[in-house]
């Protein structure tokens, strides 16, 4: 039997029309269970290996972008916290769930600033993606896009072997120091304007990796450790290069990339 | 020539290794520097039922050692990497390039196992002596951002226009120092870093990390415990056997075979993630048993492996009836059996050419020990047909381990309650384990020190390190175009070379 008479059942998800089952299901990230009124235990925070927990009076604060997602406080404290799905965001601190009081306002320019600069890339983007640092599981669920399953092609979303095609640089990784220069080269030969994401808690934080010798906390670390990142990797248009978007996970799902990418062409919030 | 007592005893050392590998593999070399005492070296070698340490100090203070690798060329890169983390030079080495650190001389190195803080050091990639090129031959280098969603590698190919005479292997870009993050964690955060050392391998890395710990702790986890991880492992192996052939149908633009490897991949690790919430099996296995009870019942896990696997073998058999496919592996990459044996080739790599040292049968651990043996078949041709044909035959074969596998746990009654922590017996280790597990690109193991249960040392040796190097040897008679064709069908990642 020939290849072309195969797989002709639709395999494909409909997401972000219509909901996903498995989207909607799948536990990519952690979220404190607010009980107002009762006290928490002080020795919760110290259950994470990344230090991703913390208390304030009678709250718990989970940083997504601290998280691996070892599920131990899950195991651990059943009642205190739960499964969510990850929502990759446009402001870093927006990733410390519940969020903090002060977000709100800085948020907001970060959107518009945002969609200034990725007003031309609603229909059609090319992704570059750079590996800094990961442990390799992270390049599989970014290539998991390309099957039939998540098959980005139908969004208007591609690949790029070059940089200088590139609308969107997707990096994972913890900024492992040997990348500092390839990276910063990549950034220099890519076109403005340029959409950056941190994808994957090492991305954005070294996650349990860092701190080592060989280490910067991530990506955003390592593009501002680099020498000429207000110049050479400065864009045309007079902005820093810097992290865009910031996508929780360890490794982060298919779909929490999807989500990111949707977020740098403005399709979704 | 009177010798130095340090001579004495590395040559004692050394011809012991000699006298052992009559009989045994080579499977490790690594140092350690202790805080205070002298810097130590560690050969590992495999045998039967066994892997054991060799060990020799370097007293403080010397600054070299003769090369094992002059009598044992298959420690070439171990002495490499050595020489990058410790300073410590291997006189007579056939080629000491920086591999994994290249730094500028006056730099600290990172010393693993001194357990105190060091500053950052950034790779200096002009501290790599550039080679002196033939009449007419260019290097074109590939990565380290390569064309496409590749880990971050550099191979730099050395032509006269059309065949490969020499490549170039750059790891260093994506150097973690994780063996230096090991240290002074407890083991069951050690666990969680072992599963990102090589994060396709998760399950593998955190079985020989467990292993090395259960071997000092002298803990034997359950049967039932024991089963489940055999059920991880071997899906992880499916998993990654499936990203080959994509890899390698991709390669020959076989865009169907792309799309059905490619949601086939996706099928199964969904259905790890069903399992234990991680796609990729983290968090099930931890000291002394596993972390969790599978959050779906190993029967419907079964069928659902089953319906998944029916549609895999359809697509195999087809594809390995694709002459367009075929013709491109045929031939492409051979891997001479005399040097798989010599090197120890490890994994599928290995068994394609003729040499199968599984530790699945020849070391069994886990469960294994009371299952049936499946040994891989293939054409035996050493080619990257050959290396898939294995593959092929390994899923088969998992999917066997996983069914009989359930069936223990049938067999079990119900466990009573949640799995428990860390057993008391592993919380205050002291002392060195080691431990290894069959990874799917191959034999994994860990050397894990302890101190009150603090790591004070931990040394991953992935399959993926010991295999890169034989990508130097596979390029006879092979053209560029064959290079994708030979990256895929050897299924390594760098992030288990580069550490
Ligand atoms: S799941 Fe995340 S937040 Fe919870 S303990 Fe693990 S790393 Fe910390």
């Amino acid at each position: 039997m020939p290849w072309f008479t195969r797989g002709r059942r639709r395999v494909t998800s409909r997401w972000p029309a219509h909901p996903d089952s498995y989207r909607d299901t799948f536990p990519g990230a952690v979220t404190p269970i607010d009980r107002p009124g009762e006290a928490v235990p002080a020795e919760i925070p110290a259950v994470c290996p990344t230090g991703a927990i913390s208390r304030d009076g009678d709250r718990l604060h989970v940083d997504q972008g601290r998280c691996i997602l070892c599920h131990r406080c899950v195991r651990q404290y059943p009642e205190r916290f739960r499964f969510t799905i990850p929502a990759p965001a446009a402001h870093r601190d927006l990733l410390v769930v519940p969020a903090l009081p002060e977000t709100d306002d800085a948020l907001a320019a970060v959107r518009a600033e945002l969609a200034r600069r990725t007003r031309l890339l609603r229909r059609s983007i090319h992704v570059r993606h750079v590996d800094a640092g990961s442990d390799g599981a992270d390049e599989w669920e970014v290539l998991a896009l390309l099957n039939p399953v998540y098959d980005i092609h139908r969004l208007g979303i591609f690949f790029t072997a070059s940089p200088r095609h590139a609308d969107v640089l997707l990096v994972t990784g913890v900024g492992s120091r040997g990348m500092a220069a390839p990276l910063a080269r990549t950034l220099q030969a890519a076109p403005r304007p340029l959409v950056v994401i941190a994808a994957g808690t090492d991305a954005i934080s070294g996650g349990l990796v860092h701190p080592t010798y060989a280490t910067s906390g991530g990506i955003g670390d390592l593009i501002a450790a680099t020498p000429d990142s207000a110049g050479a990797t400065g864009a045309a248009d007079g902005d820093p290069v810097r992290v865009d978007i910031w996508v929780p996970g360890s490794p982060p799902t298919p779909f929490a990339l999807l989500h990111a990418l949707l977020l740098a062409m403005g399709r979704l919030q | 020539m009177t010798l130095t007592p340090l001579t004495a005893d590395i040559a004692v050392w050394r011809t012991n290794i000699l006298d052992r590998l009559a009989s045994n593999r080579f499977a490790s070399l690594f140092a350690t520097a202790p805080p205070e005492s002298d810097l130590r070296l560690t050969a590992l070698l495999a045998s039967a039922g066994s892997i054991d340490a060799i060990d020799v100090a370097v007293p403080r203070g010397s600054t070299s050692y003769p090369a094992l690798s002059a009598v044992v060329p298959a420690a070439s890169w171990y002495e490499r990497k050595i020489h990058d983390l410790f300073g410590l030079e291997p006189l007579g080495h056939p080629r000491l390039d920086p591999l994994i650190l290249p730094l500028r001389e006056a730099q600290p190195r990172p010393l693993p196992g001194q357990r105190s803080a060091i500053p950052p050091l950034t790779p200096d990639e002009a501290a790599i002596p550039s080679r002196v090129l033939g009449h007419g031959v260019f290097t074109i280098p590939h990565g380290p951002v390569r064309s496409g969603v590749y880990e971050s590698v550099e191979y730099l190919v050395e032509t006269p226009g059309e065949d490969i005479p020499y490549v170039g292997i750059r790891v260093f870009a994506k150097h973690r120092g994780i063996e230096r993050r090991f240290e002074d964690l407890d083991v069951s955060d050690g666990v969680l870093l072992a599963e990102r050392v090589e994060g396709i391998a998760s399950v593998a890395h955190a079985l020989a990390f467990c292993h090395a710990v259960e071997d000092l702790a002298g803990v034997i986890p359950s049967p039932r415990d024991r089963s489940v991880r055999v059920i991880f492992a071997e899906l992880e192996r499916i998993a990654n056997h499936l990203d080959v052939a994509l890899k390698l149908a991709d390669a020959a633009g076989l865009a169907v075979a792309v799309s059905r490897f490619g949601y086939h991949k996706e099928r199964i690790l969904r259905l790890i993630g069903a399992a234990c919430g991680s796609r990729f099996g983290r968090g099930v296995v931890v000291p002394g048993g596993i972390g969790c009870e599978p959050a779906i019942s190993p029967n419907a896990l079964l069928t659902r492996l089953d319906d998944i696997l029916r549609e895999v073998f359809a697509d195999a058999d087809l594809l390995m009836q694709t002459p367009s496919f075929l013709d491109r592996l045929r031939g492409t990459g051979p891997l001479d059996p005399a040097l798989a044996r010599r090197h120890g080739a490890l994994g599928p790599i290995g068994r394609a050419s003729g040499f199968d040292d599984d530790d699945r049968w020849h070391r069994p651990y886990d469960e294994y020990s009371d299952l049936p043996q499946f040994p891989a078949v293939s054409s035996g041709s050493g080619d990257a047909l050959a290396r898939l044909e294995i593959r092929w035959s390994e899923i088969r074969s998992s999917a066997e381990l996983i069914r009989q596998a359930v069936a223990h746990i049938a067999a079990l009654s119900a466990p009573t309650a949640e799995p428990a922590d860390v057993p008391a017996a592993i919380d205050r280790i002291s002392g060195r384990g080691i431990g290894w597990a069959e990874a799917p690109q191959g034999e994994v193991v860990y050397v894990v020190e302890c101190d009150d249960g603090r790591i004070s040392r931990c040394a991953p040796r992935s399959a993926s390190f010991h295999n890169l190097v034989l990508f130097h040897d596979v390029f006879a008679g092979d053209i560029l175009t064959d290079f994708p064709f030979i990256e895929a069908s050897f299924g390594l990642s760098i992030a288990g070379v580069a550490l």
